[in-house]
């Protein structure tokens, strides 16, 4: 185990991380837990920060079975390229935050579990959750815990897989995660629609998705919505040509594999908002209440995008955390820059008390991420 | 009564039967609350027919409000309450005890909203699967998860089984096709978890509950994430000579970068059944695989020949491509009617464990040696895109012995499945059938967290105890509820 300068834990092994969560149990002293520190800003957090990025290696990879298994601190740069050279990907595309937030980590899979990250071909393919196979952990006594498997189904016993998702380390530290991969599509292109507003841009959204044609990515910025359609090369140019005669009244640009390639990379690392330190809301809504809640955002005087056919808001810019979510509840304040408030929205009673319950199962000391999502 | 155990009933909710009836209908409409022993013994057991018990009372509410009420009044007088969708769980997951309230869903049959623009359905929950999709189908939508008993079972038993079905290799299992729910929680309140937007912050609670096998609490509306009808669709038929070579086409397929909706495969017993049963006009071969593609008739010519190519290299039997929706349907006419021709050859126990894609041949193989060792034939037909295995065990229920026999092969084939880097159940659910083989698969410890978390939710054990976790290790849980 090392301990470097700014006091971080950062244990090599499973049983290494037990030992220290269980002293840290014992003692009552909180955890900051991170996997690459690229995700979710926990200064405020209390507790000495705990890494899981020395937990790493791929353990298995069986292409011809989808199917990878690594462990927490595996750099997801590492694994993209690993899986791009089986022609496969994780189909979630998970979002790289580190333009947007700042910060010197690098994103590990155990990270973008705990956050389920998922990018915009979440609107086709479905989220970070909707992939994973199953789940290593320690929990808040310092024990390890396994759930689900390595196989796509699986509904043996309780979900604690899904559970684990997304809990931003407040349930256990992830150690090892089974994630499905997918083949990825061999062709790409992407539809251009200039000078529309949000309104016009959910019109496109709602007739595209409607279709057969597998649209893998559907975002606004600035005036311009974007369609991004995949496949095999013969399918590409069939979609293609579909898609342009189902909007044949409007003005459509094509954009290359390339100019495609970068243009969604940009678009789910939300590079539109980067350079600035202005707060920075994830906000998830009913797609086709985007135009209204959109406008209501850009009125608090900042700046929106579209991700997810509509479903995705990101808004950039000032407002009290009670004024964002009085038009918007379902939002998350992903950079702070300064905010009061808690990152995470409050929930439904019942909900919240079943949460605290599920926490104090996982967690009966209430030593991981104290104060994070809203305990 | 073969080998799985149920707890004795609580005579003490026996005893109270007639005034927790009495409580039942004086808080519901009269014709809600089934008492009488003629008629509960409709509700004795579910597909899972070699274990039956006729429950105190079954309700049969229309509103998420009348759901609430029995849940409240089974609270304060703890009685033990089994959801029950259609009944159609292979694995026991709807068996009553004597002490119990069946909750069933078959007067939640409400379509609430169809939002196409949204792309969701909410429903209530006791609609049938196959319902959702033929009302969608005028929108030219369609709703993914479509297991074999789609014509029967409800969405609140695929929820609570998290039910997956042969097309799910692209479509993924209810869980990923599930956007929101309304739970009554054991409490009698209500909860909303999710709903139209993709995905909410917080614990993912709805995932937690999808699967969950009614331990957690009851749904009552759904909504659902619907998707565009594809334009078409069209299987293959590829015939092998071996297991192993059938295997390797299905591993070869998916790393080709072509995502079949379904891939399909029935070994030799079942292709012999099938001929003789429905005159499918199979080839005579070692394995069968049925491959479906989707798109449009040219983005399935390109498909078909890439697949085409894939199997040449294999030297396959025989390589049959569908011309028409005829063809289409006698490629999938043997496979749709496996489990009837089965049947017809005698008894049979139904599995469902599943294993990495890799490991199938050496599963069939290992599975061919227990069929020897325990004198009992088996036919394999299953998803093998996502090695979810449906081994059917033959046997005589008229024979003493023979289910005892029956059920002790079909816990080695799960022990192997388990072995093999597998789990006990892909999408059928643990229910009383497979809750003693939970210690195979997980650590004392790992069921310990699972059960600790139904505990969260339901501190008195009263939602379909029992069930799911070995009885030897729930009975301390349930044994401190009932104090």
């Amino acid at each position: 185990m090392t301990t470097d300068a700014i006091s971080r834990l950062a244990p090599a092994t499973e049983d290494e991380l037990g030992g220290i969560v269980a002293e840290h149990f014992a003692s009552g002293q909180p955890l900051r837990i991170a996997g690459g520190g690229t995700r979710v800003q926990t200064g405020h957090v209390a507790g000495e920060l705990l890494t899981t990025r020395a937990i790493s290696g791929v353990v298995t990879y069986e292409p011809g079975e989808m199917t990878l298994i690594a462990r927490a601190g595996t750099p997801l740069q590492e694994i993209e390229a690993m899986l791009a050279s089986e022609g496969q990907a994780l189909a979630f595309e998970p979002p790289d935050l580190r333009r947007v937030l700042g910060g010197d980590g690098l994103p590990t899979i155990g990270g973008m579990v705990a956050a389920n990250a998922s990018g915009p071909r979440r609107v086709m393919a479905g989220a970070c959750r909707d992939h994973l196979l199953g789940v290593r952990f320690v929990d808040g006594q310092g024990r390890i815990l396994k759930n689900g498997g390595r196989v796509m189904k699986n509904v043996t016993g309780l979900d604690l897989s899904k559970l684990l998702c997304g809990s931003f380390g407040t349930l256990g530290v992830l150690t090892e995660v089974a994630m499905k991969t997918l083949p990825h599509a061999q062709a790409r292109a992407t539809l251009a629609f200039p000078g529309v507003d949000e309104a016009a841009a959910l019109r496109i959204f709602a007739s595209a998705l409607a279709t057969p044609f597998e649209i893998s990515g559907a975002a606004f910025h600035d005036g311009t919505a974007w369609l991004r359609i995949e496949g095999l090369p013969p399918q590409l140019a069939y979609r293609q040509k579909r898609l342009q005669d189902l909007f044949s009244g409007h003005e459509i640009g094509i954009l290359d594999a390339d100019a495609t390639v970068s243009l969604w990379r940009d678009l789910r690392d939300v590079t539109h908002f980067a350079g600035t330190d202005a707060p920075l809301w994830r906000v998830l809504v009913k797609p086709s209440d985007a135009p209204v809640i959109a406008g209501a955002l850009r009125r608090l005087g900042g700046q929106v995008s579209l991700d997810w056919g509509g479903g995705l808001i990101w808004y950039c810019g000032p407002g009290e955390v009670a004024a964002v979510r009085a038009i918007a509840p379902h939002s998350v304040l992903v950079r702070h820059a300064g905010q009061n408030g808690l990152a995470f929205p409050p929930q439904s009673e019942p909900v919240a008390r079943l949460s605290q319950g599920l926490r104090r199962k996982f967690d009966p000391a209430g030593i991981l991420n104290p104060g994070l999502m809203g305990v | 009564m073969s080998g799985i155990a149920m707890p004795q009933p609580d005579e003490h909710i026996l005893k109270r039967a007639p005034q927790i009836v009495a409580a039942l209908r004086e808080a519901l409409p009269q014709d809600t609350v089934i008492s009488d022993p003629e008629e509960t013994r409709a509700y004795e057991c579910d597909a899972l027919t070699a274990y039956r018990c006729a429950p105190l009372a079954v309700v049969l509410p229309r509103s998420t409000g009348e759901v609430a009420a029995v849940m409240r009044i089974c609270a304060d007088m703890g009685v033990p309450v089994v959801p029950r969708g259609a009944g159609t769980s292979l694995a026991g997951g709807a068996l009553p005890t004597a002490d119990c309230v069946v909750i069933g869903t078959a007067r939640l049959r409400d379509v609430l909203e169809i939002d196409t623009d949204n792309r969701f359905i909410r429903v209530q929950t006791g609609v049938t699967n196959l319902s959702v999709s033929e009302m969608l189908e005028p929108h030219g939508f369609f709703y993914a998860p479509d297991p074999s008993s789609q014509l029967a079972c409800t969405i609140a038993g695929n929820i609570a089984m998290n039910s997956g079905g042969a097309h799910c290799l692209k479509y993924g299992v209810t869980t990923n096709n599930l956007m929101g729910a309304t739970v009554v929680l054991t409490t009698g309140e209500i909860v909303e978890l999710g709903g139209p937007e993709l995905g909410a912050s917080g614990l993912d609670l709805l995932g937690l509950l999808c699967g969950s096998e009614g331990q957690l609490g009851i749904v009552t509306e759904a909504v659902l994430r619907i998707m565009p009808r594809p334009e078409g669709a069209r299987p293959v038929l590829i015939g092998f000579d071996g297991a192993e070579v059938a295997g390797e086409c299905v591993a070869r397929i998916i790393r080709s970068g072509v995502l079949p909706v379904a891939i399909e495969y029935m070994d030799e017993p079942c292709l012999r059944a099938v001929e003789d049963f429905a005159h499918a006009g199979y080839p005579d071969c070692a394995a069968v695989l049925i491959v479906e593609v989707e798109g449009s008739p040219d983005e399935i010519a390109d498909q078909i020949a890439r697949i085409r190519r894939i199997a040449d290299e294999l030297n396959p039997v025989e390589f049959r491509e569908s011309r028409n929706a005829d063809d289409a349907l006698a490629i999938w006419k043997g496979r749709k009617s496996a489990f009837g021709a089965m049947g017809r050859l005698g008894d049979y126990i139904c599995l469902d464990g599943t294993v990495p894609v890799g490991r199938l041949p050496q599963t069939l193989r290992g599975i061919g040696e227990l069929s020897k060792q325990h004198g009992l034939e088996v036919a394999n037909v299953f998803h093998a895109g996502d090695g979810n295995m449906h081994p059917l065990i033959l046997f005589d229920a008229n024979e003493p012995g023979q289910l005892e026999r029956a059920e002790a092969f079909g816990a080695d084939i799960l022990r192997l499945c388990v072995e093999m880097g597998g789990c006990l159940t892909g999408e059928h659910g643990v229910g009383v059938e497979k809750r003693d083989l939970m210690g195979t698969q997980y650590d004392a410890l790992d069921l310990e967290m699972q059960m600790e978390v139904k505990h969260a939710f339901d501190p008195a054990w009263l939602l379909n105890p029992a069930k799911v976790f070995p009885l030897e290790a729930s009975a301390p849980y349930r044994l401190k509820a009932a104090e």
